[in-house]
């Protein structure tokens, strides 16, 4: 058996999704939060179901000639229930895609979540007449605080073993004798196998692009019929069918909202005050300026707390094991890279990398981030972009890669390529863990911030230049801006458990084989002449010590081996006290902005090609040495 | 007859036309916005950034460059789904 979570964004699927699956699916506060589908498998009444949480959409019509992953799977997957998740306090849009995905004639169920939003906003639903309306269950849920969920999967269950479909909804008379005709036209060609006719007939008079291409690739004679009944529809009704067929499933959709909804007062919390503040437009620019300061010095403040007794608990546990063994000796080396990957990791990393998480899944869960790309669109209209963009980039700062692979939520090609590519120069939380660990910790937090800063410069330009370089228009912002939640403890736990567990997972390991590997190379004397390759950057453009040669080319793999490696490379944690603060800021510098790591870089090329992912690496390369030369010449010129 | 991005904060205003084509059109009425539609202006961000407007208690932010393409009208007058195409095309 395998049930489809299927609904608008943010109604809740993935929150349902992991109350069965355990924290699988990242849940966020902002549309399109899900990017591809996590499947589980779950026992409900002894039976095994597979389910599968898809990415949210608004309506089934897909704005491209490629249909995104959840209109693909609802087309083409074989399942055995829709489950579509409704947002209760949004009836009315929501029920615009229930009416849609009753279409398939699938086994479906309702679970009309957010039970407590609506109840808060003053809407009373009488659940059993929406079930009588849609002629499929409605079940209600709060799957915040996991109510309903139980009987909610007990009854698609039963929904599901008796296969009963859903039926289609009726629309306007006109409507229906449109669709009619277009199903006649379609007749007992399978024009699109498995998907049932009517569906495909109300799509191709809305124009649907993808299923159009794939209607009239099979049946080419059908394009002319089509556009006949779609032109009288549009000669009764003043506009093209397409409206007129939406039109009239909107007006079904609030008809049906009216029949079951109660309104009462709502009541006027906290949130919606401070709502009022953050979108402000005298005070919403001030406060998002304070939150993100807030922000880098609450990380900041953590950060230093904790990495100095581990910093000294890590130096002596290296000389307690350095004495073990005749000084010199391979077995010596490989004990200490040893010691080094595995010390490093919780001395160095992870005091800056949890507070950090945590920060960002927090901005995540409140649902600040379409805020900010409500206040920030004037600006990245600047740069060429609109306030979307603002998300992947904003998601950057804590791994490039899943935030690449956001850039699916802009509508245009242009923007989700520029985006891609600036994400790649943001500093993920694997570079702020350098720029924490060398840069604010040896010479203050100010420079810290002068990088972020720098950084956030150095993408501006960039983007102004791509922007002119590139051709294609963008729709340009639209975005909803969901409710402000307070963010709750078990998933915000749940979520920075997820992005560590990457972490140990995959950069651990290889954070030890790499310090073995350094070693064992040191010991060789093989690193010397790697070294000695690397030196006219290293030692004669950016001025730094030989030995961290090697350091960068391990960078490649993940960025905070570059700290490691160097702590291991001049056998200190007290950094400090072999570079200079000139060498520490030119080496932050490089490191920040040289060659995203490999993940990345496989991400990039699948959004942007193997030719685009490679000019952008080769980018990245020659702004690293413009801004650490720069940066090495201007700290030299004023200290 | 005036554009959603002229109406000012906490304004009423009814959508009578989408103007920019198909695409655009679809999108926003994924979003929940139609023709003949409500929505009330909460928010104007600064330096010519979008509008934010609330429509069917859901709130959504508007480019600038969206929202000059929505026209609407302020004074109420209902024009039903079907059947008032002079009225829509007398405002053209
Ligand atoms: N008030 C309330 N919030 C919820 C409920 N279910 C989910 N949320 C919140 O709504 C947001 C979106 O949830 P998510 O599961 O990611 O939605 P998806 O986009 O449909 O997968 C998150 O911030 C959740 O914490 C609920 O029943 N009540
Ligand atoms: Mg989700």
């Amino acid at each position: 058996m395998r049930f489809v979570l299927a609904g608008q964004p943010n109604s809740g699927k993935s929150s349902i999704f992991n109350s069965i699956a355990g924290y699988r699916s990242a849940t966020a506060n902002f549309p399109k939060s899900s990017i591809s589908f996590t499947t589980t498998k779950a026992l409900i009444a002894g039976r095994e179901v597979e389910v599968v949480d898809l990415p949210g959409i608004y309506s089934l019509t897909s704005s491209d000639a490629v249909a995104g992953p959840a209109e693909r799977y609802l087309l083409d997957e074989k399942y055995d229930l829709i489950i579509n998740v409704v947002d209760a306090s949004r009836l009315g849009r929501s029920l615009e895609l229930t009416f849609q995905l009753l279409e398939f004639n699938r086994p479906m169920i309702v679970a009309l979540n957010m039970m407590d939003e609506a109840r808060r906003r003053g809407s009373e639903i009488d659940h059993q007449e929406l079930s009588r309306q849609l002629g499929v269950p409605v079940v209600t849920t709060t799957s915040r605080l996991g109510m309903g969920l139980k009987q909610l999967f007990r009854e698609g269950l039963r929904h599901a073993v008796f296969a009963v479909p859903a039926v289609s909804p009726t629309y306007d008379r006109e409507v229906e004798d449109a669709i009619g005709r277009v199903v006649t036209l379609i007749d007992s060609r399978d024009s699109v196998p498995g998907v049932p006719a009517r569906l495909v007939a109300t799509k191709l008079l809305e124009s649907d692009p993808h299923l159009s291409l794939r209607a009239y690739r099979l049946a080419p004679d059908l394009e002319a019929g089509v556009a006949e009944v779609g032109s009288l529809l549009e000669s009764t009704h003043g506009w093209s069918a397409d409206q007129v067929v939406s039109g009239s499933r909107h007006a079904l959709a609030h008809a049906v909202e009216e029949r079951v909804v109660t309104h009462q007062r709502p009541d006027v919390g906290w949130r919606d005050r401070v709502d009022l503040l953050l979108l402000n437009q005298w005070t919403g620019g001030p406060l998002m300026v304070a939150i993100l300061a807030g922000f880098f010095w609450a990380v900041f403040g953590v950060g230093r707390r904790v990495e100095a007794p581990l910093g000294e608990a890590f130096n002596w546990l290296q000389g307690s094991v350095a004495d073990q063994f005749v000084p010199g000796s391979l077995a010596a080396t490989v004990a200490d890279g040893l010691v080094m990957g595995l010390g490093g990791g919780v001395a160095i990393v992870l005091p800056y990398l949890i507070p950090f998480l945590i920060g960002l899944a927090i901005l995540e869960d409140t649902g600040y981030l379409p805020r900010l790309a409500y206040i920030l669109d004037s600006f990245m209209h600047r740069i060429g972009l609109h306030g979307k963009s603002v998300l992947p980039l904003i998601l950057g700062y804590g791994c490039s890669v899943p935030a690449i692979m956001s850039t699916r939520i802009l509508e245009s090609e242009k923007d989700r390529r520029i985006t891609a590519a600036l994400t790649s120069f943001i500093p993920c939380s694997a570079r702020t863990v350098v720029i924490f660990g060398l840069v604010a910790a040896f010479m203050g937090p100010l420079w810290a911030l002068a990088i972020y800063l720098l950084n956030i410069f150095v993408v501006v330009v960039l983007g102004t230049v791509m922007a002119k370089w590139m051709k294609g228009a963008s729709p340009g912002l639209v975005l909803e801006i969901p409710e402000l939640s307070l963010p709750d403890l078990k998933t915000l736990s749940a979520k920075t458990w997820l992005a560590l567990k990457e972490f140990i997972v995959i950069a651990w390991p290889l954070l030890i084989a790499s310090s073995i590997v350094l070693g064992v190379l040191e010991w060789a004397h093989a690193a010397d002449s790697i070294n000695a390759l690397l030196s006219p950057i290293t030692v004669w453009l950016l001025g730094l010590p030989v030995a961290v040669g090697m350091t960068l080319v391990f960078g490649v793999l993940r960025k905070e081996l570059t700290l490691v490696m160097l702590v291991q490379a001049l056998g200190t944690t007290e950094v400090n006290t072999v570079m200079t603060t000139q060498q520490l800021l030119t080496f932050t510098l490089f490191v920040v902005f040289y060659v995203p790591c490999i993940a990345t870089i496989a991400v990039l090329a699948k959004q942007l090609g193997w030719r685009g992912a490679a000019m952008i690496s080769g980018i990245t390369v020659v702004v690293a040495m413009i801004v650490s030369v720069a940066g090495r010449i201007a700290y030299g010129l004023f200290s | 007859m005036m554009t959603l991005d002229a109406v000012g904060i906490h304004r009423e205003a009814r959508v009578i036309m989408i103007d920019g084509g198909q695409k655009i059109r679809s999108y926003l009425n994924t979003l929940g916005i139609h023709i003949g539609d409500w929505l009330t202006v909460v928010q104007r961000a600064p330096f010519r950034g979008p509008v934010l407007v609330e429509i069917h208690g859901t709130r959504v932010a508007l480019g600038r460059g969206v929202a000059s393409k929505i026209q609407v009208d302020m004074d109420g007058v209902v024009r039903q789904l079907s059947g008032t195409m002079e009225a829509v095309g007398a405002g053209k």
